[in-house]
């Protein structure tokens, strides 16, 4: 099965198709052996800092007067995201496989940076493919990069943003593929790319899951998360999903406005399509033509979603709702005032929704907000964002 | 008739629909047949062409900042149907057929005149996509190999039609100084399952290299050599891709 529902499959060019085969056979493979997944746990545990606390946001709660808030905190994770969960997974079956070498694509620069930290951990060369604007706007991330041994490459193609570092680096695939294994960082691209992702991603539910029956007794009322590609929200939901009672709600950026062309909600402004090995939702033209998208938030500056979310979508398991930058902007001060954690500004897209969403339920409800990463990389860019200068 | 029947080894050119107008393309079509093409593939620009070098990444970009649409195109290839005797390809990713309608698509390709399209992000997996529809349009589409298909090759091979797209080399599309005769092993393997044509394609500029690579197969697929010339002449380009194809053609016979 490479498909969710009607959504998914393997649409790249025939070169690489004996690279996913052999990935999907190694996967299927390694996924249970005892040896890989202990390697796989004891990393996750002493090097990445699993489990991830889940943290009742007491301020919040009182500021909101409605359900109990609790915080899953990813951005206490090693590298300050979730993306290391899928990283470390996919690192260790490329080494498993024979590969030496790492490449990437990264939006905001998260991913790149858990790709290069844990390539320095397993001893692998490893290149990161940036669209060029992405690497102005998350100067310091490119920095941290080379500094873990990285070589990052601009990519000058296109819009310059995380669509084109993802085609840049299937097509550097293309071009060198025995040595070679391209981590994907998100739920996207070719089957068996949003499978395996969504697996070491997975562990963010189960978690919670655990956690949150620990403390209350019982299961949240809802589950509240960003999506570009969709890996932490894929994430958040997957142990959920049989849960029915359990509502899904992603954030999509919404930029400007969903009624300007100035967004990236492929949910809600898309339609069906076929892009990047993977048929699903994409903001397009009637031609086609895959449409420039803007979002303030790198990571969520993607024309697509993940196939996975767009079955969760089409099946109403989940709710996809715009967040523009203006309530994302200020969902991240409204988190960093009230309970000292300041989230990336992905991450404030699934605050902004939440605090939406609160309004509508009761003191006995429970939500669960992901916040996927911390903020630090964000700040310059908040600060510009407000027209504060921080250079003298 | 299930492949194309070309007489000696054949010499496909490919340009990019509407760069740098779509005037001249079809003036390319028409001077390209005149210089000794056997098929001409013709590419429908899109917005994020994975496959793609450089040179037909920029191409791609100059026509669809021109505007062209896939209406455009087909509306130019009706223009000339009568003129045109010689097999006519399409080559698009997956997503403008899709979006378009495949069924829509299908049925304007039959009625302009185009007998194959080929889709370079969609394997041989992937094909039910659009077969249907191009089999209710008797339209080809064309099967691509790669060096790395391996047992793959069989299948590809059992079910290929029109003529087999072989990829020279690992990487996208552009001008290479090194061939290496790695396809010609594969083409030999492909030959004992099936006998489609095999057209070599991806790296071709010079005629040395297109003598060599017709020696082990069917004939030579040539793009970005061609693209880059119309990037150099832009409008004045026709005349110039005459002379080149005539070189390169005389090169493989």
């Amino acid at each position: 099965m490479t498909r969710f529902g009607d959504f998914g499959g393997q649409f790249l060019p025939e070169t690489l198709m004996s690279a996913l085969e052999e990935l999907e056979k190694a996967y299927i493979h390694y996924k249970n052996d005892p040896e890989f997944l202990k390697e796989l746990n004891y990393l996750s545990k002493h090097y990445a800092n699993r489990p991830s606390t889940l943290y009742f946001a007491k301020r919040m709660t009182q500021n909101l007067g409605g359900p109990k808030i609790y915080l899953k905190r990813e951005d206490l994770n090693h590298t300050g995201s979730h993306k290391i969960n899928n990283v470390l997974g996919q690192m260790l079956l490329a080494k498993k496989m024979g590969k030496t070498r790492i490449i990437a694509e990264t939006g905001a620069g998260q991913h790149g940076v858990a790709t290069a930290t844990v390539a320095a951990l397993l001893g692998m060369e490893c290149e990161i493919f940036m669209g060029k604007e992405d690497t102005q706007r998350q100067a310091l991330n490119v920095f941290r990069m080379e500094l873990l041994g990285a070589k990052v490459h601009p990519v000058t193609s296109g819009t310059q943003t995380l669509k084109d570092a993802v085609s840049e680096t299937f097509r550097e695939w293309v071009s060198r593929i025995a040595d070679t294994h391209y981590v994907i960082g998100s739920v996207v691209g070719p089957h068996p790319f949003p499978l395996i992702v969504r697996d070491f991603q997975k562990i963010i539910s189960e978690e919670i899951k655990q956690q949150i029956l620990e403390v209350e007794g019982k299961l949240p009322t809802a589950v509240v998360a960003c999506v570009g590609g969709g890996s932490n929200a894929m994430g958040s939901f997957y142990d959920f999903i049989e849960n029915k009672e359990v509502k899904l709600y992603a954030a999509e950026a919404a930029g400007q406005g969903v009624d300007t062309p100035y967004h990236a909600a492929s949910v809600t402004n898309g339609s069906i399509g076929i892009f990047h090995g993977m048929k699903s939702y994409f903001c397009q033209n009637e031609y086609g033509q895959i449409a420039p998208v803007h979002s303030i938030s790198a990571g969520l500056d993607y024309p697509g979603i993940g196939p996975e979310h767009a079955f969760l979508h089409d099946t109403k398991r989940a709710t996809y709702v715009p967040i523009t930058d203006d309530e994302a902007v200020e969902a991240f001060y409204y988190l960093s005032k009230l309970e000292g954690v300041i989230p990336a500004i992905e991450s404030a897209h699934s605050v902004a929704l939440a605090l939406k969403i609160a309004k509508d339920m009761s003191k006995d409800d429970i939500m669960v907000i992901t916040i996927s990463g911390r903020g630090d990389k964000d700040v310059a860019m908040i600060a510009k964002y407000k027209g504060i200068n921080l250079e003298e | 008739m299930k492949h194309f029947n070309f007489k000696n080894k054949a010499f496909i050119p490919f340009i990019t629909a509407g760069d740098p107008d779509i005037e001249t393309t079809k003036e390319l079509i028409i001077t390209m047949q005149k210089a000794g093409a056997d098929l001409i593939e013709i590419g429908i620009p899109f917005s994020d062409p994975v496959a793609e070098g450089l040179t037909i990444q920029q191409s791609t970009l100059r026509a669809l900042t021109k505007g062209i649409t896939t209406d455009d195109i087909f509306e130019m290839l009706k223009s000339i149907k009568d003129k045109i005797t010689i097999p006519i390809a399409l080559m698009t990713y997956i997503n403008p057929i899709f979006t378009y309608g495949t069924e829509k698509f299908m049925k304007h390709c039959k009625e302009v005149g185009v007998s194959a399209v080929i889709v370079p992000d969609m394997p041989f997996e992937e094909k039910n996509e659009i077969y249907d529809e191009c089999k209710a349009q008797d339209i080809k589409l064309i099967s691509l190999i790669a060096i790395t298909s391996k047992e793959r090759l069989e299948k590809i091979a059992k079910e290929a039609e029109g003529f087999l797209y072989c990829v020279s080399s690992l990487g996208v599309t552009g001008v290479r100084s090194n061939l290496t005769n790695d396809i010609g092993q594969i083409i030999k393997q492909v030959k004992s399952y099936s006998d489609v044509p095999c057209m070599i394609g991806f790296g071709i500029s010079t005629p040395e290299q297109a003598k060599q690579m017709s020696e082990i197969s069917d004939g030579v697929i040539v793009g970005s050599a061609i693209v880059k010339i119309i990037e150099k002449y832009g409008i004045n380009s026709p005349k110039h891709v005459e002379e080149y194809i005539r070189v390169m053609k005389n090169a493989i016979q």
